[in-house]
């Protein structure tokens, strides 16, 4: 993604946005560019530090994820045995939509913060290790096997073969998921809390019924997407050098 | 150097491929293991790599029988297993790195291993260290043979195992590759096996050629091959006529 190709993704969406707005005509739906000046406003009045508890929310439950699913994967996919008796159970959970857990989790962990990572942390971490277990099952039998004849054993294997191999598996169930996260992050930011950028919605279209300002939210949630996004491409041109090299 | 004394070998709940076999190899000999496809001729290779192992007799190298990949045999396989995320320079260093790893345990490395960067030379010697920055993804499939070829000489093997290494690779490329290969081994005074598919390959790489016919091989039958290798050699008579002997009972044995 080009900046400048997103410059123009924005200009056209507020132009759209324009349309409706004039043809709607209700304060449901604020013009673009009123939005645009509470935005900033709102910036300074608290929108700033709701959008960076969603970010430390979002971002603690990815690394956890990370942390968690990455070890799971590749012991999976580097053995048979664990593939035989974990895959059955990874599938049985992997299309539960996460989001059924959120009263549970909220129950069990509380109204803190450790609830609503835990939530994103259950959505990732079965993309994850998904991914990084057909990453680590589909190396090549004979990449092992001159590895081995180097003298690598297990330990040296995971070091110089399956943790570098699956980095971009990693990346990949990232990218993959960055829009249910965000998605689910709103959900989980309706209880319980006063701060974030789903409280902040909420509070405003539903209690204060200031649209402006809800719309300022939606905003800085949308941001805060394409900032995790920006992330993770940033962070695999670094790792992933080869896949570029052409 | 090599000892191979009543080996069986199958594969689970397979039949017998290799039964009562027995070879010997001397230091500084080159092999080419010739046969049919199914034959057993890359499980003889991966026996003798200690990657897997026998069910009954046994493997010595040295003296010491085999229980895991011995630090100074290097082994090269078709697909060059390079790591695709790692550059030439990189993929050379592996096996040095691979010991740092360790340190010199005398069980994945050398007990003598000392930390050393010779990579630049063999980058030399093989004529890649142009290329060094690049990906495998990058370069031609001679230079990734190149590469793999730097990252096993740079461990100083003994003993240079390979399977089919230069198959995928044009004729002219080929031939390039399999005098360097000679060269090298007679430079570094290294033992060499080589298993291909290919009656000249191996005529041109093996000084002994071992011919292996469909399962189970009880004994081994070996050609001499005392010009392998010599510039002379390809346009001989004697050539042509091992080739086409080769040739012969490699189709009567598979028929």
């Amino acid at each position: 993604m080009k900046r400048r190709d997103i410059l123009f993704a924005s200009l056209g969406l507020m132009v759209i946005w324009q349309i409706a707005a004039m043809i709607v005509n209700r304060p449901i739906l604020p013009a673009p560019v009123i939005v645009l000046v509470v935005f900033v406003q709102q910036l300074g009045k608290g929108l700033m530090i709701d959008f960076a508890v969603s970010l430390w929310r979002v971002t603690a439950g990815m690394l956890l994820s990370v942390a968690a699913a990455v070890p799971a994967g590749l012991a999976i996919g580097g053995s048979k045995t664990l593939n035989r008796i974990f895959s059955p159970v990874v599938y049985l959970l992997y299309p539960i939509p996460k989001v059924v857990f959120v009263p549970i989790v909220l129950l069990f962990l509380g109204i803190g913060d450790t609830a609503k990572i835990t939530v994103i942390f259950l959505i990732l971490f079965f993309q994850i290790v998904v991914l990084v277990r057909d990453q680590a099952a589909g190396l090549s039998p004979q990449l092992i096997q001159s590895l081995q004849s180097l003298g690598a054993g297990r330990r040296a294997l995971f070091r110089f073969v399956y943790l570098p191999a699956s980095i971009p598996a990693i990346l990949t169930a990232l990218r993959q998921s960055i829009g249910t996260a965000v998605a689910v992050l709103y959900i989980t930011e309706l209880f319980a809390t006063k701060y974030g950028l789903g409280y902040y919605i909420y509070y405003n279209g539903s209690t204060l019924l200031d649209y402006p300002a809800m719309y300022a939210g939606v905003i800085a949630m949308s941001l805060l997407g394409l900032g995790l996004y920006f992330g993770v491409d940033w962070t695999e041109r670094k790792l992933v050098k080869w896949k570029f090299a052409s | 150097m090599i000892k191979i004394d009543s080996l069986s070998f199958n594969y689970l709940h397979k039949a017998l491929i290799f039964d009562n076999f027995n070879l010997s190899v001397q230091h500084g000999e080159t092999w080419a293991i010739l046969g049919p496809s199914g034959c057993g001729k890359t499980t003889l290779l991966y026996l003798l790599a200690g990657l897997k192992f026998p069910t009954s007799g046994q493997i010595l190298i040295d003296g010491q029988q085999l229980t895991r990949p011995r630090p100074r045999t290097g082994l090269i396989l078709q697909d060059y297993g390079l790591l695709p995320w790692a550059t030439v320079r990189q993929n050379a260093e592996l096996g040095s790195r691979v010991r740092d790893f360790y340190g010199p345990d005398g069980k994945h490395s050398p007990t003598d291993h000392e930390s050393k960067n010779n990579i630049d030379l063999w980058l030399k010697r093989l004529g890649i260290d142009e290329i060094a920055r690049q990906y495998p993804s990058q370069i031609s499939g001679g230079q990734r043979q190149r590469t793999a070829i730097a990252r096993t000489l740079a461990l100083q093997p003994d003993l240079l195992l390979m399977d089919e290494p230069f198959s995928s690779l044009d004729a002219i490329t080929r031939e390039d590759l399999q005098n360097l290969t000679l060269d090298l081994c007679a430079e570094q005074k290294l033992t060499l096996v080589v298993v291909t598919h290919s009656v000249e390959e191996a005529v041109s790489l093996g000084q002994k050629i071992l011919l292996l016919k469909a399962p189970p091989n009880r004994s081994a039958r070996v050609f001499e091959n005392p010009d392998a290798g010599r510039d002379s050699q390809r346009n001989s008579a004697a050539y042509r006529n091992l080739c086409d002997l080769l040739w012969k009972e490699m189709h009567h044995e598979a028929a």
